[in-house]
């Protein structure tokens, strides 16, 4: 599904990412670790297409295609999706309004016609329930005044309601008491399936415990130094990330 | 011949149509000669620093319309508020269409100007009101006075409400191949009284148009007065609109102005406080494209204690557009206890936009809270991706934060139907469809 192929890229030519390689099928988890300022936030937005980065070498596919010349919003129609880390607030438009705006311009790109209100309206519901969020909050303007732990729970509901192929989690545990940690794990795990894929990102182990990976690529200096599976989390939490420095630099 | 020469000539013929025994008419005498006196306002007064009258100087504006032409209702239902029921007083280039109109003097008066200066019932009120807020000085506002015959004129009694909002429209047919128009407005809400005043001015054609306003609203005790100006007129339509508000203890007057079109518009906003315990709120939301260029004056000169002044003003300036905005406030020594705060927030969508802020405090109260700020971005980058990753196009999306920003000011609008309409001049301003009504 997603194929990064010796991915450089950067920003006013300061070098970020020095060479990646990543594969990810579908039905497949996979979690990328490191420590700060190793890449890993960067490489979430280079693939979800962040403009302000520059690839200098390689690229990424996704489902066979070369996305260089591909747009965020196109990327969102053709299925990638990326929570995260800091949502912005949008005062004045809905949590409903803008769902209903971004799959509505999902469709539109499909060729579609807008999705009638009954039927978003019970999307919203069915959705809204998987993440335990009140009826109220959904009147609520988009992540102005929420909590951390909203915020995020708000990020795996637009996840929810846009059913992407490939759902990028970016420091998704970030800021998250144990509770509403297990509501967004529990989310993302009831959207998994054969046919979709996530990458999750995050500089600890606690929430790999709950969103299971199949693999763990450890991120150092721009370039996945290991990888291995769920254990290899446990091996860096319990040895640190320093071990890894070392090991690199040997 | 010069404009200003033009009119001062033109006064004379003026004189023939109205009643020159009235008491008004000394005032509009007195007015001429300052006007005549002090002519136009330049470049190299202050006030005047950054918006230029002398493309509209050379102009050869017709004075008085040649002729009254009429509009059929179907025409020009758009830009009424057609989806509720209102009084509306209505002008066609200049002149009262009684055919557009719905007034009423049943509890409450909302007429004409024209009627209440000349007929007796109206005299005592007009003594006491008329031309006592307006300025006497400032040049555009003396050459209203000067000419001063038609415009709304509204008179709620004590303790009175209006079933409905009231609606002040002037149309331009655009029958003269340019014209300047002096509406000349009289509001008055007595104790305890309340209403809502929605003003457009709109040209019909791409004929020039200049329009020199002035609006004098007197709130007394308690009184509540909501007002709200939509701008949206035609490339060739320019409004100096001068407004001035008299209040007294615990009243509310609350002005907003949506500036999205016209060629050149100057809001000139003034607000005296003549009691306690007052809330004046001015608020704006601009949004400009092409050449078009708004200019917001805005004053508020506490002159006693315990009183609240808000003002927030947002603009958002694409192509070549410019905007000003200049918020004076004065705190006299004797308002103690002010709370006066402005605030000016504004987005540059393009580098050859323009915008000019500045705020004036002159504070003479030792125990006040005065805040001021403005701030000139452009959109937030990382929230444009946000939205983009959502799969909401870089132009929606665009879109999106620009209501976002100006959003604050319109939750203040209290009538649900002209907060939609607003909402779609917005949507239409920034060229796009959101797929939910904003």
């Amino acid at each position: 599904m997603l194929k990064v192929n010796n991915l450089h890229a950067g920003v006013e030519g300061n070098e970020i990412l020095n060479g990646i390689n990543l594969e990810i099928n579908p039905g497949e988890v996979h979690a990328i670790m490191g420590p700060n300022g190793s890449g890993k936030s960067t490489l979430a937005s280079v693939i979800a297409g962040k403009e302000e980065f520059e690839i200098t070498e390689g690229g990424i596919e996704f489902d066979g295609e070369d996305l260089e010349e591909t747009s965020p919003e196109e990327r969102a129609h053709k299925g990638i999706f990326l929570s995260f880390q800091y949502p912005v607030e949008i005062p004045g438009v809905s949590v409903t309004n803008f769902m209903k705006t971004a799959i509505n311009e999902s469709r539109k790109a499909r060729g579609l016609e807008d999705m009638p209100a009954n039927q978003m309206l019970k999307l919203i519901r069915e959705k809204s329930e998987l993440l335990e969020i009140d009826r109220k909050f959904l009147s609520r303007s988009l992540n102005e005044g929420f909590s951390g732990g909203e915020k995020k729970r708000n990020e795996i509901f637009q996840m929810a309601m846009l059913e992407p192929k490939l759902a990028i989690l970016d420091e998704t545990d970030s800021g998250l008491d144990i509770d509403a940690l297990r509501i967004v794990a529990n989310g993302v795990n009831k959207l998994r399936s054969k046919d979709n894929a996530i990458l999750v990102i995050t500089h600890y182990q606690r929430l790999l415990e709950y969103i299971v990976p199949d693999f763990v690529h450890v991120l150092h200096e721009g370039k996945i130094v290991k990888s291995g599976t769920k254990e290899l989390a446990l091996e860096l939490e319990e040895k640190g990330y320093d071990w890894i420095k070392n090991e690199s630099v040997v | 011949m010069d404009l200003k020469d033009k009119l001062v000539s033109s006064f004379l013929a003026f004189e023939n149509n109205v009643d020159v025994d009235h008491p008004v008419h000394d005032i509009r005498s007195e007015a001429i000669k300052n006007f005549e006196l002090r002519g136009f306002p330049n470049k190299k007064q202050e006030a005047w620093k950054y918006t230029s009258l002398n493309a509209l100087k050379k102009i050869d504006f017709s004075i008085f319309p040649k002729q009254i032409n009429a509009l059929e209702y179907k025409d020009v239902k758009r830009y009424f508020l057609h989806e509720i029921d209102t009084y509306k007083i209505v002008f066609i280039d200049g002149v009262y269409s009684s055919f557009l109109s719905e007034t009423t003097h049943d509890g409450v008066d909302i007429c004409l100007m024209s009627a209440a200066l000349s007929k007796p019932m109206y005299k005592q009120i007009i003594d006491v009101y008329f031309n006592k807020v307006a300025s006497k000085e400032e040049s555009l506002t003396t050459l209203n006075t000067a000419f001063s015959k038609e415009g709304a004129y509204i008179y709620i009694p004590k303790n009175k409400v209006p079933k409905k909002p009231i609606e002040i429209l002037h149309f331009a047919t655009g029958n003269e191949a340019s014209l300047l128009l002096q509406p000349r407005n009289l509001i008055i809400a007595e104790e305890n009284a309340e209403l809502q005043i929605i003003e457009r001015h709109q040209s019909l054609t791409s004929n020039e148009i200049l329009t020199n306003a002035v609006t004098e609203i007197f709130a007394a005790k308690n009184a509540i007065v909501d007002y709200y100006k939509v701008q949206n007129d035609l490339k060739n339509a320019s409004l100096i609109d001068n407004t001035y508000i008299s209040q007294k203890n615990n009243s509310t007057v609350k002005v907003h102005t949506f500036s999205f079109g016209g060629k050149l518009t100057r809001n000139n906003l003034n607000y005296y406080q003549n009691g306690e315990y007052i809330d004046s709120t001015m608020k704006g939301v601009t949004i400009l494209g092409e050449k078009q260029h708004v200019d917001h004056h805005t004053l508020v000169h506490h002159r006693e204690p315990n009183c609240e002044s808000h003002q927030d003003y947002k603009g958002i300036y694409g192509e070549k557009s410019v905007g000003v905005f200049n918020g004076k406030i004065i705190v006299d020594k004797i308002a103690q206890k002010t709370n006066a705060f402005q605030q000016n927030n504004n987005i540059l969508i393009s580098d050859k936009a323009t915008i000019n802020t500045k705020p004036q405090l002159e504070i003479f109260a030792d125990d006040v809270k005065c805040s001021h700020g403005c701030t000139i971005g452009q959109l937030d980058e990382e929230a444009l991706f946000y939205l983009q990753t959502r799969g909401i196009p870089k132009k929606e999306a665009a879109a999106l934060l620009m209501y976002a920003f100006a959003n604050n000011v319109l939750e203040s609008v209290r009538i649900p139907e002209l907060k939609m309409r607003i909402n779609r001049l917005i949507a239409n301003k920034l060229g796009v469809q959101l797929g939910f009504d904003l």
